[in-house]
């Protein structure tokens, strides 16, 4: 930060809520100490059809059930335009799993038992809730999440692909796979009438409280000033707490079916499954085209995914290929099915991660054809401008981050040839892959700074995710202020408190870190480095916090040791290690964790993740953690993170880009190409399960 | 149904009335306001709901209460806040920052515990070559014996770091 | 979750008796399977009565040389008795690979055999399942097949059985004791389970009320070399795809005892006779282990999802076949 004094910043601080965590201490949505009323939803069972009749009867004889809420009865929301919040507003089933009723009741075994005893008549449709090839109903979206071009083309790629001396031609799957943070979805809400047209109050879990607040008003067809919303700990989210979903919708008709009583919703892990987002399946084309030396000369990248047919979600799979690679002649395209599926949603990295994962397989399957070190094809192709836009990298260190990262892997002396390695009864492989993401800075933040006894109050309505971001900021308030980071409080997740945008796209603290810079200079400018006691001020993210003109990314590389059991086909990861350029860090402790941690989902996505729907009966099968798996302990050996250092002063004020996603990007690529390094096996359909290894050449 | 029953939760003497139906998860969070202990998944698939019973980790999400009448359960809060301090353990989760999101924490805290009991006391795992061998805190005996506590923000490099440094 | 009544039994036999007099009564043991069928749905008990305190919690080792393992032993206690670690390797280690330390030391000896398949289908009350719901049909069969069974099934049925403990106790040829309402009696680990054929409904050969008292293991000093084999997707923390549970004796290059029992792959813990006798008597190669074990699954019904398990099971099978005669020769 030019002219702030450094102390703060760069220091590895230990969580502000530390403590708080480690003792159960921290609440979260529902852990308000409030007595509640409870509500459970009920889910349809068809994918596809209409509710016929609810009988809630028995529910309602039920004992301790206050209220059973149907489609038939629940008030009219004043905005269903948001097809994900028309709760209970019609019949319509447009998935299996959408709420269809919820019970309200005295305690939550009461209100699950109401839950059970609700009988819904429904009249299905017949379904379609599979992906494959050329699916009938794709269509071109008309813009994809965060970008608006679904297709781009430069050049000839056609002709390219015809006259290049090397062409590789391969389609790689990712299966649709679920965020689960490990806090379920959950809120404390309460309506209460009076003067003003009655005010809510709600407890979420969300990456924003803001956004949850205009949602909500919209919907309910309320001022914002009449819905609070906060949100002081949130138990991860990974993009499904971007927004809020149904269930919150459902809690508030709830609350306002009886007035004056808070109501506690929390989402099953089941209900998980179909109410809060998942990432797309995709089905990824990719064709390269190059000359012997291994240099590019088209990339054609088209991708097919699945939509809902309740509300459209377009992952960008294909935009990362747009500017990763120096190529002359290239395409992209995004193709989507609305079948009768939950609605799609941000997952961590959406896009670059699936993205990533054919991309980076690609280039490692070219350099095996072309006997080539794939570090040297990734070299050969480096772009000196980013090859979309023609603008200037502010940052770009891929091929330092490859160099370095291999130096430090011990990559050299690689035998590249797969299959070359055995130890005991298992293959051993290395892989590597390219990480990349983009830079964002999200308009819209403010932060008010009150100095007080000494003390500096820095309040933004923000989201801790587990990112850390009450810490940050405060580092980068201390520094900003230039005094010790002790006298700065931060205050963060409440609507009370100054607009802030959501903890998403890996650029919370870059855009609510600016609106502090800027509110911490306003105050120093408007009363000096003594200021008085209430002396305040207040910023917003300034529009130019990112220095126009350049392309503004970070980048990574991944290197993997992959072990595959010759018999069993097991695989193992005894070893990951990423090296990143994310611009200055701010906090080593808090970024290395986040850092580990989206390499950790990488290798979780690589060898388990996958969700599955049932052709016939159109429902998830496999909705707990039990059937979906995440990585456990035993799964996750040495994983090491480190960056390069330096600060990118385009990116922010701070010099810092996001460490939220980048960690996943390229990581599940990196072990797949491990394992067939390996094994001689190449896997293009996630993820690596024991069985993909059986079918190659046994000893 | 409603019954009666007494838990001393981290020392402190709790006299609860429960459903039949209630898990003592339930009966700690939503009869006691005792949240220390997190409900991450309710089918003891994920750990986040482990308390020590009588210095055993166990879920307590798949424990009746009324069928732990009587028991001693101890949360991460407990351990946390002990009398003597707080536990060697809870500090090292501190120092390693072996969480993000918090949530799974307590739950590998409590299950910590228990595995460096469980390793004091020798008990075998399924991380050992042959279920006779001595026992000792390699970080493949740690990692194994922690998978019963997921964690998706994926700190289980610090987890074991944490664990041990105190086992050793 | 229907309302229930809950009782602590003093005895085993007044337990035995409430239950056998009650359609409606189940027992409890650690819970960790049948809590977890209350919130699902899957079971609808009106009355619960708990037997951890009314039946026996110890291993003791008996006069013939056996050893009697009490049905209230928890897992973990199990995994880690002297006895057992020392001479049933087998089956501290199939009790190792199972579930979680903590559902370990909750989970009990008896609630372990009983514990019932984890078939998507069986568990999710919206679809149809024969299992909970009889006639209703099988969502698996033409559902999602992955985890289903290739061995034994019925049209009307192809999940799997869960335990890695029932497995072992299946190698082993343990003996389940059990308290009736005509009394005890024993009955062998695999004749306690039923496959699935037109009832699918009903797990094992219990009757309402039949408790099980005790596990007893053998007297079998040469299972000392012995081992369990669990191949999964997780390294921890699953349910198995394919796990094997052997002990092998060597004379002269040829197998002379063997025992050999397989999960993952059948409604049941499965004995491996065939393989078993496919084996005595021969050389012991990889390649005799391996032909063995295919005989096995020559009556194998594969699905679109699950035929990886025949070769999987085949090759785990040679693998720790392989280990256990490595082991004997060194």
């Amino acid at each position: 930060m030019s002219g702030v004094e450094q102390g703060a910043l760069g220091r590895p601080d230990e969580r502000v809520e530390g403590w708080d965590k480690v003792a159960g201490r921290a609440r979260y949505a529902y852990e308000q100490p409030v007595p509640a009323l409870y509500v459970h939803p009920v889910l349809s069972t068809v994918a596809r059809g209409r509710v016929l009749a609810v009988d809630t009867g028995p529910a309602r004889a039920s004992a301790g059930v206050e209220a059973v809420l149907t489609h038939e009865n629940a008030e009219r929301l004043a905005d269903t335009s948001d097809a994900e919040f028309a709760v209970l507003q019609g019949p319509h089933i447009g998935f299996c799993g959408q709420i269809v009723a919820a019970v309200v009741a005295r305690t939550p075994e009461e209100a699950r038992r109401g839950a059970d005893l609700v009988q819904v008549r429904e009249y299905a449709e017949e379904h379609d809730v599979v992906l494959g090839p050329g699916h009938p109903r794709l269509y071109c979206p008309d813009e994809l999440n965060a970008y608006p071009e679904a297709d781009t083309r430069q050049g000839d790629p056609a002709a390219a692909l015809e006259r290049a001396p090397v062409v590789l031609d391969r389609t790689y799957r990712t299966p649709m796979e679920h965020n689960n943070p490990m806090e379920p979805h959950a809120c404390t809400v309460l309506w209460e009438e009076g003067t003003g047209g009655g005010s809510l109050t709600v407890y979420d879990s969300t990456q924003g409280v803001h956004p949850v607040r205009e949602s909500l008003a919209q919907v309910l067809g309320l001022h914002a000033e009449q819905v609070r919303v906060v949100s002081e700990h949130v138990g991860g989210g990974f993009g499904s707490k971007g927004s809020p979903h149904a269930h919150n919708v459902v809690a508030a008709l709830a609350a306002r079916a009886v007035p004056g009583r808070w109501v506690k919703l929390a989402l099953t892990r089941q209900q998980m499954f179909t109410l809060v987002g998942h990432r797309t399946p995709t089905i990824q084309r990719v064709r390269l085209g190059a000359a012997r030396d291994g240099v590019l000369s088209a990339v054609v990248h088209d991708v097919e995914e699945h939509t809902s047919t309740v509300k459209e979600f377009a992952e960008q799979s294909a935009v990362c290929t747009r500017m990763m690679y120096a190529a002359p002649h290239r395409r992209t395209t995004h193709r989507l099915a609305a079948l009768d599926v939950p609605i799609p949603f941000w997952m961590r990295a959406p896009g670059e991660t699936p993205g990533m994962f054919a991309l980076e397989s690609a280039l490692d399957e070219l350099a095996c054809e072309l006997a080539m070190d794939p570090i040297v094809l990734r070299e050969r192709n480096e772009p000196d401008l980013d090859p979309e836009t023609g603008a200037p990298w502010s940052d770009r260190r891929l091929v330092q981050c490859l160099h370095e990262g291999a130096r430090r892997f011990g990559w050299a002396g690689r035998d590249g040839r797969a299959r070359s390695r055995r130890e005991g009864e298992w293959w051993v492989g290395t892989g590597v892959a390219s990480a990349v993401y983009p830079h964002f800075v999200n308009p819209g933040s403010e932060v008010e700074i009150v100095h007080g006894q000494g003390v500096y109050t820095v309040s933004i309505g923000a989201a801790d995710i587990g990112t850390g971001a009450r810490t940050v900021l405060g580092q980068i308030a201390a520094d900003a202020l230039s005094v010790p980071a002790e006298r700065v409080r931060v205050r963060i997740g409440d609507t009370a408190l100054p607009p802030a945008t959501v903890a998403g796209g890996s650029a919370g603290t870059s855009s609510w870190g600016s609106a502090v810079v800027a509110a911490a200079r306003a105050l120093r400018e408007e009363h000096g480095s003594e200021p008085g006691e209430g002396a305040r001020a207040r910023a917003g993210t300034p529009e130019d916090a990112v220095a126009p003109g350049y392309s503004v990314y970070s980048f990574g590389a991944h290197f993997v040791e992959a072990r595959v059991h010759a018999d069993t086909g097991e695989v193992r990861v005894p070893r990951m290690y990423g090296l990143f350029s994310v611009g200055r860090v701010l906090n080593p402790r808090l970024a290395r964790s986040q850092l580990v941690g989206g390499m950790v989902m990488g290798l979780s996505m690589a060898l388990h993740e996958h969700t599955v729907m049932d052709a016939r009966l159109g429902h998830v099968v496999n909705h707990d953690l039990a059937q979906y798996h995440v990585a456990a302990h035993a799964d996750v050996q040495q994983v090491e993170a480190e960056w390069l250092e330096g600060a990118d002063v385009r990116a922010t004020p701070m010099g810092s880009r996001g460490v939220g996603e980048i960690g996943i990007v390229g990581a599940a690529a990196a072990v797949a190409n491990a394992a067939h390094h390996a094994t001689g096996v190449r896997v293009r359909n996630l993820p690596l399960t024991p069985d993909r290894f059986l079918v190659g050449p046994r000893e | 149904m409603e019954a009666t029953i007494i838990l001393h939760v981290d020392g402190v003497r709790r006299e609860l009335t429960v459903d039949t139906r209630t898990t003592l998860l339930d009966a700690l969070r939503d009869r006691s306001g005792e949240y220390s202990p997190k409900k991450g998944c309710d089918h003891g698939q994920c750990g986040a709901c482990t308390v020590l019973v009588g210095g055993r980790r166990i879920l307590s999400c798949l424990a009746l209460a009324v069928a732990c009448d009587g028991d001693e359960v101890t949360t991460a809060a407990g351990l946390a806040g002990g009398e003597d301090g707080p536990h060697p353990l809870s500090r090292a989760f501190v120092e390693h920052d072996a969480f993000q999101c918090g949530y799974c924490t307590p739950g590998q805290v409590c299950s910590g515990v228990g595995v460096l009991a469980e390793l004091e006391a020798g008990m075998p795992s399924h991380a050992a070559a042959h279920p006779g061998d001595p026992v000792e805190a390699t970080d493949a005996e740690i990692r194994e014996r922690m998978s019963g506590n997921l964690c998706r923000c994926g700190a289980y490099p610090a987890i074991v770091a944490a664990v041990r440094e105190v086992a050793r | 979750m229907k309302p229930f009544r809950y009782t602590r039994a003093r005895d085993a036999a007044s337990a035995v008796a409430t239950v056998a007099a009650d359609p409606g009564a189940r027992f409890l043991a650690g819970g960790t399977n049948l809590v977890d069928h209350l919130k699902l749905g899957v079971a609808e008990p009106d009355h619960l009565v708990d037997v951890r305190g009314a039946v026996d919690g110890s291993v003791t080792e008996l006069a013939d040389g056996r050893v009697r393992v009490g049905a209230a032993v928890a897992n973990s206690d199990l995994a880690a008795h002297p006895l057992v670690r020392a001479r049933y390797p087998v089956l501290s280690a199939a009790l190792s690979s199972g579930a979680s330390g903590q559902l370990r030391n909750a989970a009990t000896t008896g609630g372990n055999l009983l514990q019932r398949t984890r078939c998507p289908y069986f568990q999710n009350t919206a679809t149809p399942c024969n299992k909970r719901d009889p006639g209703s049909g099988c969502g698996a069969l033409h559902g999602h097949g992955r985890d289903n069974a290739v061995l034994g099934t019925s049209e009307r049925c192809v999940a799997t059985h869960p335990s890695d403990m029932a497995v072992a106790l299946a190698a082993l040829g343990a003996e389940v004791r059990l308290l009736t309402g005509e009394g005890e009696r024993g009955v062998p680990v695999s004749g306690l389970y039923r496959l699935p054929g037109d009832r699918p409904e009903q797990d094992t050969v219990l009757e309402q009320g039949d408790l099980i008292t005790a596990v007893d293991l053998p007297a079998l000093p040469w299972v000392r070399r012995s081992a369990y084999r669990k191949v999964r997707e997780r390294a921890s923390y699953a349910f198995a795809l394919v796990s094997v549970a052997a002990a092998l004796r060597i004379e002269e290059g040829r197998v002379v005892r063997v025992r050999l029992a397989l999960g993952g792959v059948a409604p049941m813990p499965w004995r491996a006779h065939h393989a078993e006798e496919a084996l005595v008597g021969r050389p012991a190669t990889e390649e005799v282990f391996r032909e063995a074990a295919r005989s096995e699954f020559a009556q194998a019904r594969p699905g679109r999802d699950n035929a990886f398990k025949v070769p999987l099971a085949v090759n785990t099978v040679g693998a720790v076949l392989r280990s256990l005669a490595q082991e004997e020769g060194a």
